[in-house]
This record gives C-alpha cells, structure tokens and sequence, in this order.
C-alpha cells in the first residue's frame, strides 16, 4: 500500500460515504415521503432510491471524471478519467493525499447521489417516472459534474477564484435548490393547490428523515475534510452547532407567530441550519456556527411561510426555500465567519478583517444560480415536448403509486 | 329526520365538504373506506406477479339532517363530487329514528344542526 496513506483518514472516509449515502436513503427518501399524501409515498421514496442507482453508475462511467478529472477550460474535466480508467489505490494528491484515490472517488459519489434527489422535492406528486429518470441522468451530466468541477475539480474556475465551499453549499444546495424553484414553476401547481390544503401523511416518517439526516450530515461536512484530523471534528461541531440553533431559532419564531412549535418547524429548521453550515463547516468556529443557524432558522422560515404563500409556487416540499435559500445563506454567510485561524487552507470572512471573500462567494453563487437555472429550463422544455413532464390530470387524482409504479404502500384492511 | 350516507372519490372530499358548508351542513364524519362497484380495481405487481385490484379506495361521508335539508344536501353532494366518470359513488338516504347530543342530552331536531 502506498505509503502516504493513512489508516484513520481512510477508516473515517469511508464510513462517512456510508454516513451521506444514509443521507439519501433512507433519510431524505422518508423526509420527503413523508411530507406527501399516502397515496404518492412511495412514488416519493423511489425517486431517492432510485437516484442512488442511477448516479452510482453514471458516477463510475463518467460522472467523476466530468467532475474532477483533468481540467478543459476550466469549465469541465476530460473524460480522461471514463470507468475509472487511471483512478486507482494511490492517493491523488490534488484531491486527498492520505486516502486512496478510488475513495476519494467514491465518497464524491454520494454527494452526486443526494444533489438531484434534493430536486425530487420540486415536482412531487405529479411528475412522470420515466421523465423524471432522464432529467435527472441529464441534470446530473450538465449541471452538477461541471458545477463540480468549477468548485472542487483542479483547474476549476470558481476555485481560482477562492470561492470557498467546504462541503457543497453551492455545488449541492444553491444548485439543486435554483433547479427546484424551475422544476416547480415549470411543471406547475399540484391539482387543488394552495386552495386545498395538502398536508404531510406521516410526519413521524419526516421527523425520522430529518434525524437520519443530520445523522449522514457528519459525513457531509465532517468527512469534506477528507481525514480523521482536526478539521474534521471543528467541521463536526459546527454542523451539529448550526442543526441545533438553527431548529430552536424555528421553533421559537413558530412558537410567537403561529401560536404552537411544531415538529415539522423543528425538523425543518434542523435541515435549513445543516445546509446553511455546509459550505462553512470547515472553516468557522462553533459560536460562528450558532450565529450561521440562527440566520438560516430565520430567513428559510420566512422563505418557506411569507414568500411561498405569497407568490404560491408549488415547490412541494420545500426544496428552493430549505436548500436553495439555505444554501445562499450560507454561501455568503461563509463569506463573513470564514477564518483561517479554524482552517489554513482556508480564507478570512469579512467579520475578520477580508472584504473579498463575501465578493467572490456572492460570484459563485449567483453564477450557479444563473446556470442551473438556464439549463434546468431548457432540459424541462426539451422533455416536456419529447416525453411529458406531468402525469395525466387522471393519474394524479388517483396518485403515482398506483400509476407509476402498480403499487400500493398501505393497505387499508389486512 | 335523515341519515345521509355517500359513498365517493376520495380527491372529491374537499370539494363535498365545501358544498355542503355553502348549505349550512356543517356536522359530518368522514372515514376511508374499500369498495366496489362498476369501476374496476387499481392493478398491482409484487415481485413480478400482477394482482388486479378488486376493492378501490373511497371516503364515506355521514351526515344526519332534519328533512328539509335533505334535498339540498343530495344536490351539492352530487355537484361536487360528479365526475361523469364510472367510480363517482352512490348516495343512501336512511330514516333516522332518533339522534341525541351528548354534551346537552337534547333531543330529535334540536340535536342534528
């Protein structure tokens, strides 16, 4: 073995892979599912799943190399890399110098898994199964490999611009969040809404999700220091800091405004907090990291209650508002706490005497904004002419278990 | 005094529960039920194999009102939650001898609103 790799670095990075691939099932497959009616359950759950299929292939056929492989023009990598051709045991020192490079590969991998089915939670309830397999299989080749590689791939230009993102706030939420609110808008309203209220069926799945998140989130961030070092435990704490913050930060605001807290405020707030500390996870304190929640708690509230019921998009499950809100938030919020007395290899915020790290967060930022946008539009239109985004008018009224899939997730006698 | 039993699609609740408020019916309960009838059952497939589906899911709504609310009631009821499609439901009319309500222990008429 080669003698740069370090035992614990590879023990720790391989159980956080395990700790994301968690992430996307079950937890965001029983989060999701179980924040729509009981008839669309498992249409919900079998879109995580499924996605974990589909990106684990197209990952080691030619989704990593797309992302992180030699650089072309700074935008994409070469395909130099198609079927791990040239990914072996050896560490890539570009990437991770203590770990094998296939598992720097495979660790990638599961964030590639979890940043489409982020989106799942746009169109919920009413798009067609095969339309939404091939958005996906397309999104994740045009939009999230080369965003990838413009923040994490050698050569990428968002990188040299020293745009930071320690474990994904734009590569994973600003992207996947932006693409939802397109997906919501495009496809339009479920049938009924918001005039009929569509409330979760199982909020006991959703509170298990959230858990089974924040659970994976350690691997997230806590693992994007890619060794069992320091880094890795201040990315910890911050994570867990900011999760918690950011739910009491919710529950309070919900407690005044709405008269009751909620689990779901709980559980939402919880989320909202962790994506808002992924790109800052590496690089902040934990008293910046509280500071990080309680902005994310209270602005995702107000994007998820006054702005959604004001404009009343149907972004079902809140995709745009807890990940690309949150995202954004933390993005720039990155941009003020970020310090290197936490990370060397980092950079200074504004709060600690650097201006242009917030400028050069907002550019990355909204320059994936802007893309994910454009593309995710023109890949809804191409589908919607080729193949139909939505289900009939008929299937959704009877619900995507059923007409999707043939099946049934509850029975009601026996 | 009536008993109003209907049988209908469930994604038409919303729409019957509304109709029947426009009328001033507001006391009702509401359960999920399996049924068949004309409309044939949702094909299913475990492992391979294909069952198709005898019982379809419907929601049974009941409702007890003094005779002249009956009328109405049936019509908004059928309003709301036609379809024209095979599957729409079936509405039971039933004499109802007596009805109480507990909290007060009043009697007949007075009971139902």
């Amino acid at each position: 073995m080669n003698p740069n790799i370090n035992s614990g670095d590879v023990a720790w990075i391989l159980v956080s892979t395990a700790l994301v691939m968690l992430m996307t099932a079950p937890g965001l497959a029983f989060f999701y599912g179980g924040l729509v009616r009981r008839k669309n359950v498992l249409s919900t759950m079998m879109q995580s799943f499924f996605l974990l299929c589909l990106i684990s292939l197209q990952w080691i056929v030619y989704g990593y190399s797309l992302s992180f492989g030699p650089d072309f023009h700074h935008f994409i990598g070469k395909l130099s890399w198609f079927a791990l051709r040239g990914v072996g045991m050896d560490p890539n020192p570009d990437y991770a110098a203590t770990i094998p490079h296939q598992l720097f590969m495979v660790y990638q991998m599961m964030f590639a898994v979890i940043t489409p089915a982020l989106i799942t939670g746009a169109f919920a309830e009413r798009i067609k199964f095969p339309t939404f397999a091939l958005f996906s299989l397309l999104w994740a080749t045009l939009v999230y490999d080369p965003v990838c590689h413009w923040v994490w791939g050698t050569g990428g230009w968002l990188k040299s611009l020293g745009a930071l993102d320690f474990a994904g706030g734009t590569v994973v939420h600003v992207s996947s969040g932006t693409s939802a609110l397109v997906c919501a808008l495009v496809l339009g309203r479920r049938k009924g809404y918001p005039h009929h209220s569509i409330p979760p069926h199982n909020m006991t799945y959703t509170l298990l999700g959230a858990a089974l998140l924040w659970f994976g989130w350690f691997g997230f961030n806590a693992g994007s220091a890619l060794g069992a070092n320091g880094i890795a435990v201040s990315a910890f704490i911050a994570t867990n800091s900011t999760a918690a913050a950011a739910a009491m930060v919710w529950l309070f605001i919900e407690w005044i405004v709405a008269g009751k807290p909620t689990v779901l405020g709980g559980a939402t707030g919880a989320v909202a907090g962790l994506v808002a500390v992924t790109p800052a996870s590496g690089f902040v304190t934990p008293f910046s990291a509280i500071a990080i929640g309680a902005m994310a708690g209270a602005v995702c509230f107000i994007s998820v209650t006054v702005v959604k019921q004001k404009f009343k998009y149907d972004d079902s499950l809140d995709a745009f508002g807890v990940h690309g809100v949150g995202g954004t938030v933390g993005a720039l919020a990155t941009g003020l706490f970020a310090q290197k007395a936490v990370n060397a290899a980092g950079a200074d915020g504004l709060l600690f005497g650097n201006a242009s790290l917030l400028g050069v967060q907002a550019i990355a930022v909204a320059v994936t904004i802007a893309y994910s946008t454009a593309v995710t539009f023109i890949l809804l239109k191409v589908l919607d002419a080729v193949m139909g985004l939505r289900v009939t008018e008929e299937e959704e009224v009877i619900g995507l278990d059923d007409t999707q899939h043939k099946e049934s997730a509850y029975t009601l006698l026996d | 005094m009536k008993l109003i039993i209907a049988v209908i699609q469930p994604h038409k609740l919303d729409d019957v529960m509304e109709a029947l408020d426009e009328k001033e019916i507001y006391l009702k309960t509401v359960n999920n039920v399996l049924g068949c009838g004309r409309q044939k059952g949702i094909p299913e497939v475990y492992r391979g194999v294909v069952e198709s589906g005898k019982l379809t899911k419907k929601v049974r709504l009941e409702i007890a009102v003094n005779d002249p609310y009956v009328e109405p009631a049936i019509q908004a009821i059928v309003k709301a939650a036609k379809t024209g499609q095979t599957g729409d439901g079936k509405i039971f009319v039933l004499d109802l001898q007596e009805c109480v309500r507990i909290r007060t222990e009043e009697r007949d008429g007075v009971a139902i609103g």
